[in-house]
């Protein structure tokens, strides 16, 4: 017998410290797997962001950077810049990308950068105690919005998929989640193709992907899942927003 | 014989940055300064380098926290707002120990200010600026020969240490034309070795990590107080200063950038009136050329300050003597710049009343 | 015969792998003892049954789990 399915490569032995029923650690698991399937993990840069995942510099078996909050594009495009030949990722949460990140991901979006960013929707600040996102739906409970997000006061959550698909920058958007088999798979070949992007020198690719925060949401991790399945995903509707690959068919 | 141009400070700047083998340039326009990323656009292609018009300042420094860390000579330029926006990105890349070059072309402030020139950002620039314990390496050109060198001398400096280096120009510096001497040999980028600490994919060797968090208990302060002695280094070996006329002076101008050269006018016009003034010019305003300033202070009684702000340098200068000496002070904020007869005559009343 | 090995010390009792995940219902959170953490750890209940999908796998975000086949 021979083990099928373990740990891969593109992580290292560091036991993730996210909360039970994250999903961080299932993207984490995906991309380690993919560092690995497509032999990209020793040229690799990866660039982790502020909030819960600021230790995946921990967590990726790769040379990692953790730059100022928000600005893993930036900091992305100056080691892609520098070094061509590195494959650069940014994993960014949505208050690293859609808060203070926002400059830098829709110019780096529309210089169609050659980088594969990560997206991890999880419709809260998780790190820093449960605070309300941008990403946070109306009507949702935060320790910023205890009596729900009040659209009237604080507005409207941002659809990020939606809004780099108006810029003529980017190569690849697609919206996925972690919570079924059949969604993990999707959001599997969705990244594979954000990174074999950048290894045939394509562009830009980002991949959102709707993820559970238990924690943050007063949830079971099993609620969780069913809360993305049942309500995120209706605000956030998965599926491919930008895809230059069947456009030059 | 090398080749000798007339120039524009912001063009010297530039040429000195891709003579020193930098070939990474992201900033974002500001006047008095817009003269740099205009050439290096066009000096950047022609010598195949990176050159990227960013977003913002912020973006500008954490493009260049990634080259670094990529193992690449960087270098961004602005003038004092945008530095402010730098803040935090030095900080980290200063907490990473990486090196990168940024160029303050200073303008009148707080806030907007003006666009005229200034020695305000001083603080900002030698008392860390950011957040944290941390200093960056800040060197004051005076003349535009002086710009077209001192990027090699920062980029050398900064990556023996690990630890961005400033250098702090003002708009007058920036807009003045004057003669170049291309005084070195370019540095050919490929040249340049690979750091050690270089991020460039794990391929044949252990992953690296560039980062400047520690959360293991104890660990952050250890960094510290070993980034605390790679300071003391840095001040024990790197002090530069240019003194002018102090051995036999009974007061001692100190100033740098324009208003140094203001004051050798000033000095000049002294001397020829019989007044036996001296000039100390500190090249390096971090570390601060302390020592011989302390020296000096044994035996000169009066040192007259002159900055383009309400009073920073001074307090440098009231640390280095130890309060052994009167200090004067002539201050023009706001883009106000002295003048030699103004300084002139600040210098022969306090002569008047000297002991 | 697949074989679904769980880390016991590296589950943190999430109970993502047994809402329904596996085709065979074999996965639960063990009702009787914790990990050194503090979790109720996932067991097997019937290894004959496990047809090595992996499903529980795809779930699992340690991963605390091993599937052999």
């Amino acid at each position: 017998m021979k083990k099928i399915f373990g740990r891969p490569k593109g992580l290292t032995d560091i036991l993730m410290r996210y909360c039970p029923g994250c999903g961080h650690g299932v993207v984490h698991r995906i991309i380690g797997e993919l560092l690995v399937e497509l032999n990209v993990r020793e040229r690799a840069v990866g660039i982790a962001p502020v909030g819960c995942s600021v230790f995946a510099d921990e967590y990726f078996n790769c040379d990692m950077i953790q730059p100022p909050h928000g600005r893993g594009p930036a900091v992305s495009t100056g080691i892609k810049r520098a070094r061509p030949e590195c494959i650069v990722f940014s994993y960014q949460g949505d208050g690293d990308l859609a808060a203070i990140g926002t400059a830098e991901i829709i110019h780096a979006a529309g210089r169609n950068e050659n980088i594969t960013v990560i997206f991890i929707n999880n419709a809260i600040f998780g790190m820093t105690g449960g605070q309300m996102a941008p990403t946070t739906l109306p009507g949702m409970r935060s320790t910023t919005s205890v009596k729900g997000r009040d659209i009237k006061k604080q507005g409207y959550p941002m659809k990020i998929c939606e809004l780099l698909s108006a810029l003529d920058g980017p190569y690849y958007l697609e919206r996925c989640a972690v919570t079924t088999p059949k969604n993990i798979i999707k959001t599997k070949k969705a990244l594979k193709t954000a990174f074999r992007n950048q290894v045939e020198n394509k562009g830009f690719s980002l991949v959102e992907i709707l993820s559970m925060c238990p924690t943050g949401w007063g949830q079971t991790p099993v609620q969780a899942k069913k809360w993305v399945e049942e309500v995120m995903s209706k605000y956030y509707p998965l599926g491919v927003f930008r895809n230059r690959a069947e456009e030059e068919k | 014989m090398a080749e000798k141009r007339l120039m524009y400070g912001n063009h010297a700047v530039v040429e000195g940055v891709i003579a020193a083998g930098c070939r990474f340039f992201a900033g974002y326009p500001i006047t008095p300064q817009n003269e740099i990323p205009e050439l290096m656009s066009i000096r950047m292609n022609e010598e195949g380098g990176v050159f990227i018009q960013t977003e913002s300042e912020i973006a500008a420094i954490n493009m260049l926290f990634g080259a670094a860390a990529a193992g690449k000579r960087a270098m961004t330029s602005s003038s004092s707002p945008g530095i402010s926006l730098m803040q935090e990105g030095l900080s980290y890349i200063a907490g990473a120990d990486m090196p990168v070059l940024v160029v303050n072309v200073i303008r009148g402030g707080p806030g907007l200010g003006n666009i005229a020139p200034a020695q305000s950002d001083y603080y900002q620039a030698t008392r860390g600026g950011g957040h944290g314990d941390y200093f960056t390496i800040t060197l004051a050109p005076h003349t535009v020969q002086d710009l077209f060198e001192f990027p090699r001398l920062a980029f050398e400096l900064a990556e023996k240490y690990r630890n961005p280096a400033l250098i702090l120009a003002d708009g007058l510096l920036g807009q003045m034309m004057e003669p170049v001497e291309f005084s070195f040999e370019p540095i050919d980028p490929k040249d340049l070795p690979d750091p050690e600490w270089a991020l460039s994919g794990c391929g044949g060797r252990e992953r690296r990590i560039v980062r400047s968090y520690d959360l293991k208990q104890g660990r952050l302060e250890e960094l510290n107080v070993l980034r605390s002695k790679k300071y003391k280094k840095i001040k024990d070996n790197e002090q530069r200063y240019d003194a002018v006329e102090c051995d036999d002076a009974h007061m001692v101008i100190v100033a740098y950038g324009t208003c140094a050269r203001v004051a050798a006018a000033a000095m000049r016009i002294a001397r020829e009136k019989g007044l036996k003034v001296g000039l100390f010019r500190p090249i390096t305003l971090w570390p601060f050329p302390s020592d011989v300033l302390s020296d000096m202070s044994k035996r000169i009684k009066n040192f007259l300050v002159v900055e383009m702000n309400c009073g920073q340098m001074i307090d440098d200068v009231k640390l280095a003597t130890e309060f052994r000496s009167k200090i004067d002070f002539l201050g023009r904020p706001g883009g106000g710049v002295p003048t030699p007869p103004e300084l002139y005559k600040k210098i022969e009343g306090i002569y008047g009343g000297m002991q | 015969m697949p074989e679904v090995k769980i880390l016991e010390e590296v589950c943190k009792g999430c109970g993502l792998c047994c809402d329904g995940i596996c085709p065979v219902d074999i996965l639960i959170l063990a009702p009787d003892r914790i990990n050194s953490s503090g979790y109720h750890p996932a067991e097997v209940t019937n290894m004959n049954k496990c047809t090595g999908c992996g499903y529980c796998y795809l779930v699992c975000p340690e991963p605390a789990i091993e599937v052999y086949k």
